[in-house]
């Protein structure tokens, strides 16, 4: 938990200085935004942690979620399928195409980068054909349970957040109490050791892309109905980066092997406020993407010192424990 | 310290160096003469490595002092070493096989026509390397892609390197270990007409009568302290063994292996017949192991131990095999098969296969047997912890807690985790791969003790090694192969040093 520490000061300051600076910032309408524009991206940001703890990358989510979206609303607006069937085979659709990832990677021995690369072209090149490049909407009326998913709120809480909240729990005693979480780590830190100790690797591997593709799947339904129109060509447009720089910011190694729930989600809310910043202070938008490079550079480079620290002093403590042993 | 007639250029004194949970050196005094060839000779873990190690700038000491041609140096990196001409051929080849030999002769001072741009002299490279090769009699194009050559001719690459960065002092660590017979010959031809060009050697090896053959002086390290040391016309084998090991064989051996096990049949104990590995697909191999049972497995290193043990386990692919157990034959693809019917490896490369250096003692000492600590697929970390603190206690791991992170501990300690990891469920069958490389003795000597009481447990025990001593001691029966194939298997009254180095290295078959 130590890592996370860092990280969530580094959230709490950046908080308080942004509403010293403009007040607005703790508005119940911009805090409400905030934590709906959390829960939509943090849901997905933890599946791609989960796959960056096997060591591995997903770069077709947003490519992913385009294809997604514009099929939603094809099938929901032009063939009428019940709202429920159109859900799930969204979801079997995302699930199954990060089955074919995991196993090309698995099976085939492929590496993971140029797996998702070439699904981030294709899926997007098949969203832009299917539509004919003609944005897809859900019109004004009607699906209004999945408006709520994306659009609602419970006790003034958006349901994205609630959702992000309910998905992050259920992963947090999956990743951290569970044997799979444990074999995920191991696989992740060393899959030949992994391998030795008789863990199922390519299997672990694989699943991890499947929960990494269901978890997609949700986050792009809620964007679907948040944005309520989905241009194939520029529907979630480079998310997989705000996934990979949340988890690499919530602690998550792309060498695999470490990375935690809780990073992740601080990770995405560190994200999202930074876009925040931007427009409440007034900065150009167009240093968006500079202002959170930096941020993500520091918070990188300050944990890795920390971490650095931390196996300093454990080394000490046996070098002491040795001479303890040497005297006696 | 008589040092005939050659002013010594090299002087190391009271060097000392401590690792996490070991003394590695104890004030270890070292000198090399112009032109001599001294061994530095000792067990696994006497200090040797640790020694080469700071003398090649790759880890600083802790005291001590280092004194060349007279003048008293700092060596802080391998770069410094260098300008000082002292070179290092590591036991594992550290070429680059991905480039050719002028580029592996020439790297990091690759000669330039200079300007801005600093491109590489093509011709100065190529020319001076062939030159280096004809001087070393191998008769190959420097042009040659170094993947394309044998392991004995990366090795005179290595050698031509060290050379053509005007090596005054060569540290050859263990060089001859993956070469036959007839390359040993050449290798050791070639470090005599170093010493004729005036080049001093420091040469490892725990092959005695290669230290008998070409040594001046053997200098023997023993638990990380000095033992003594042999000038030319001492240098026996039996003195060496004895200055090495400090007291008799017998001795070190405590548990003497029991000669018990029945021999295993078709109803009882571990057969593997018709075993071919990717590796010597031509070859078959056939043994068995009785319930407690200790069976060796001596040969040289590329003999194709490792990959029969690999096989066995399920790591890697076998052409074929018929593994069974207790008269059940068994279907093994993949380790979790082989772990299900109580058949577990402890693999020859500690860090990289037989542990998560990254997790915790707790962690490593449960994975494979996580299932069995937790409920409903969730972890019970009391239960974990307190599994992990039995472990560490019942067979002496040394760490303040089950929460340090493997990468702190000593190699013997280390050691012990993946042990643990396998005693905290009931073995069947446990493949040891070189168990005690790189561990201090009072380690080496307790994982002996395990591996004695596991046999005498009826676990099915099998222990690849490499070192004689080890192998002789600890053994039932010695299986022996040479290149691929099992040449031979001797009973406890036929071993001897000779019989099983006959069998390693072909000469009788």
């Amino acid at each position: 938990m130590k890592k996370e520490l860092g990280i969530f000061i580094l959230l709490i300051v950046l908080c308080i200085v942004v509403s010293a600076i403009n007040p607005n910032f703790l508005l119940a309408i911009n805090l409400q935004n905030l934590a709906r524009q959390i829960g939509a991206f943090g849901i997905f940001s933890i599946g791609l942690g989960l796959v960056i703890i096997t060591g591995g990358i997903e770069l077709s989510v947003g490519s992913m979620m385009a294809l997604l979206g514009v099929l939603l609303s094809m099938m929901l607006t032009e063939y009428h399928f019940a709202a429920p069937l159109a859900v799930i085979a969204c979801i079997a659709l995302a699930m199954a195409l990060s089955l074919g990832h995991g196993l090309l990677i698995t099976r085939l021995n492929m590496q993971p980068f140029i797996v998702t690369l070439c699904g981030l072209l294709f899926y997007r090149g098949l969203a832009r054909f299917i539509t004919k490049d003609e944005t897809k909407g859900f019109g004004s009326q009607g699906f209004d349970w999945l408006r709520f998913l994306a659009n609602g709120n419970v006790a003034g809480i958006p349901m994205p957040f609630v959702l992000l909240i309910i998905i992050a729990l259920i992963t947090w005693v999956v990743l951290h109490r569970s044997v799979y979480g444990r074999y995920l780590f191991a696989t992740g830190r060393n899959s030949e050791a992994a391998r030795y100790a008789g863990i199922d690797t390519n299997g672990i591997v694989t699943l991890t892309y499947v929960i990494s593709g269901l978890l997609t799947a949700i986050s792009a339904i809620i964007f679907a109905f948040y944005t309520n129109s989905v241009s194939p060509a520029n529907h979630g447009n480079a998310y997989e980066l705000y996934g990979i720089a949340a988890a690499v910011l919530g602690g998550c190694s792309l060498r695999g092997g470490e990375g935690s729930v809780v990073g992740i989600l601080i990770g995405t809310a560190l994200l999202q406020v930074l876009r925040n910043l931007v427009n409440l202070l007034g900065i150009p938008s167009s240093l968006d993407f500079a202002v959170m490079g930096a941020v993500i550079l520091i918070g990188v480079m300050a944990d890795q010192i920390f971490t650095e620290r931390r196996n300093r002093r454990q080394v000490a403590l046996m070098r002491e424990l040795s001479a303890r042993e040497a005297k006696s | 310290m008589a040092i005939e007639n050659t002013e010594p250029i090299l002087e190391m004194g009271d060097v000392s160096k401590r690792f996490p949970g070991v003394v590695a050196l104890d004030n270890v005094s070292l000198s090399v003469g112009a032109g001599e060839i001294v061994a530095l000779i000792g067990e696994n873990g006497a200090g040797k490595s640790t020694l080469m190690k700071i003398l090649g700038g790759a880890i600083a000491s802790d005291g001590g002092s280092i004194v060349i041609n007279g003048k008293p140096v700092e060596i802080r990196s391998p770069r410094e070493a260098s300008a000082l001409g002292i070179e290092f051929i590591h036991q594992e080849l550290s070429v680059l096989d991905n480039l050719d030999i002028a580029a592996n002769i020439f790297l990091r001072r690759e000669p330039t026509t200079g300007g801005f741009l600093k491109l590489i002299d093509r011709k100065r490279i190529y020319g001076e390397a062939d030159v280096l090769l004809r001087k070393l009699g191998l008769d190959l194009s420097s042009r040659t892609p170094l993947a394309q050559l044998s392991i004995a001719q990366q090795q005179l690459v290595e050698i031509a390197r060290a050379l053509g960065a005007g090596a005054r002092l060569i540290i050859m660590d263990e060089p001859t270990s993956s070469l036959t017979l007839t390359e040993t010959r050449r290798l050791l031809g070639l470090v005599k007409d170093l010493k004729a060009q005036g080049v001093s050697i420091i040469y490892i090896s725990h092959r005695m009568h290669e230290v008998q053959e070409i040594a001046d002086r053997a200098v023997v390290l023993r638990d990380g302290k000095n033992a003594g040391e042999l000038q030319r016309h001492e240098i026996t084998h039996e003195r060496m063994v004895r200055m090495m090991v400090g007291r008799d064989l017998k001795e070190f051996f405590k548990v003497e292996a029991a000669g018990n096990g029945s021999k295993a049949n078709g109803k009882s104990g571990f057969i593997v017949r018709r075993l071919r590995t990717m590796r010597y697909p031509h070859e078959m191999i056939t043994f068995s192991v009785a319930a407690g049972e200790v069976l060796g497995v001596a040969g040289l290193v590329g003999a194709g131990r490792s990959e029969v043990a690999r096989a066995i386990f399920g790591v890697e692919e076998a052409l074929e095999t018929e593994v069974a157990l207790d008269g059940k034959t068994l279907r093994i693809t993949e380790p979790q098969d082989a772990i299900s019917h109580g058949i577990y490896l402890v693999p020859e490369d500690r860090r990289l296969s037989g542990l998560i250096v990254d997790f915790n003692v707790r962690e490593n000492i449960s994975l494979p047997n996580l299932e069995s600590f937790s409920s409903a697929k969730l972890i019970n970390f009391s239960k974990e912890s307190k599994a992990a603190l039995e472990a560490c206690k019942a067979i002496n791991i040394k760490t303040p807690t089950p929460e340090m992170r493997a990468a702190n501990l000593s190699g013997g300690n280390q050691q012990k985790v993946v042990l643990a990891k396998w005693l905290t469920f009931r073995p069947r069958v446990l493949i040891f791969d070189e168990p005690t490389r790189g561990i201090d003795v009072g380690a080496k000597a307790e994982i002996y003790e395990l591996i004695r009481g596991l046999a005498a447990k009826g676990v099915s025990v099998i222990v690849i090694s490499s070192e004689m001593e080890e192998v002789l001691g600890i053994s039932d029966r010695i299986a022996v192969m040479h290149e691929g194939r099992l040449t031979g298997i001797l009973n406890r009254a036929d071993f001897s040093e000779e019989a099983v180095m006959r069998l390693a290295t072909g000469t009788e078959g």
